[in-house]
């Protein structure tokens, strides 16, 4: 059982981690100032998850892992994020896009984790589910300004549509590990929370006039190491100066 | 810039029990964004448990060059100000 908690905490921490540095590529050329603040706000809420994730993922592991060496010294393969989250900022729309899909299924899955027979778990989940809840706003707000906007904004809401819903597939399949976990009542089953995910999302894009298209070829691979090529570049970034300094603090 | 995102002015209320008090102003399209912008930029260590946001140009202010008329004529008016009496420990701050 260890051994799938623990492949199952790095599927959510690199869920997290992930997301998170993407967000803060952002900080210091947000188009305003204001969101200047807070873009590097929702990262710190995906790095902060991830930090919890990591240093129980290492407690479960039980070989002295800690947050540190499981964040930055693992290779590319090892990491078990979902393909959305890595996807290259693009631009604004794709980026709030991005989140929002996240964070619509997110909040559902804490939500369900806050009965988890895992202390831990419930813990985690207490304080995720509150951030999840602003992400779908502020996200959800700008998707439904940018949809509903401008003729370049509605355009560019549009493309980000037809580019990221192919990845969301990918949020609700359930690897060996999540079910052994779900069984055993520690983490919620992905599958279950397609119907919340689904009303979060028309909710909102039936104030953005955006229509989400059928997917029939959905992306999936990152949960068994398969990643795009944009990861590795994203990881040398994340990864740097742990490299370059080992077992470096400051 | 300044047409599409107008300028707003943040009041936070920091506990309750103690009333809002302006701490800034910020762009935002319109109110629910000039909330959440507000929100992540005036409350991000804890300070507050209720924002308002106002248009700034709902905002009035008096003119400087009347501030001699405006308030002069009250500054030697002590009794004004109601030094002239106890008030017992229990009622606290008021």
């Amino acid at each position: 059982m260890s051994n799938a908690l623990f492949n199952a905490l790095l599927e959510l921490g690199d869920d997290h981690l992930i997301l998170g540095h993407r967000v803060s590529e952002w900080c210091g050329h947000a188009p305003l100032l204001e969101e200047d603040l807070a873009m590097p706000n929702m990262a710190l809420d995906n790095i902060g998850a991830s930090r919890n994730l990591y240093t129980y993922a290492g407690e479960v592991e039980g070989k002295g892992r800690d947050e540190d060496q499981l964040a930055y010294l693992r290779m590319d393969r090892e990491y078990k994020n979902c393909l959305l989250v890595e996807r290259p900022n693009e631009d604004f729309a794709h980026t709030m896009l991005r989140q929002l899909y996240f964070a619509a299924f997110m909040e559902p899955y804490w939500q369900a984790a806050l009965s988890s027979t895992d202390e831990t778990i419930r813990g985690i989940a207490g304080k995720a589910v509150k951030e999840m809840a602003y992400h779908i706003r502020h996200a959800g707000e700008w998707v439904i300004r940018l949809g509903d906007g401008t003729t370049e904004s509605a355009e560019r809401m549009k493309a980000a549509v037809v580019e990221m819903t192919p990845y969301v597939e990918e949020l609700f399949v359930m690897s060996d590990d999540a079910k052994a976990c779900a069984e055993q009542g520690i983490l919620p089953d992905r599958e279950a929370l397609r119907t919340q995910w689904g009303q979060t999302i028309s909710n909102i894009f039936d104030q953005a006039l955006l229509e989400l298209p059928d997917v029939k070829f959905p992306q999936l691979g990152g949960r068994i190491g398969h990643h795009g090529e944009e990861m590795g570049f994203l990881l040398a970034q994340l990864q740097y100066v742990q490299r370059a300094y080992p077992g470096m603090s400051w | 810039m300044s047409k599409e995102t107008p300028l707003w002015e943040v009041f936070v209320r920091p506990r309750n029990g103690l009333s809002h008090k302006h701490c800034g102003s910020l762009h935002a399209a319109d109110e629910v964004m000039a909330l959440q912008a507000a929100r992540d930029t005036y409350t991000r260590r804890g300070e507050g448990l209720s924002i308002w946001v106002v248009p700034s140009k709902s905002i009035f202010a008096s003119d400087p060059d009347q501030t001699a008329e405006n308030f002069d004529p009250s500054v030697d008016k002590v009794y004004r100000h109601p030094t002239f009496y106890d008030i017992p420990e229990e009622v606290g701050h008021m």
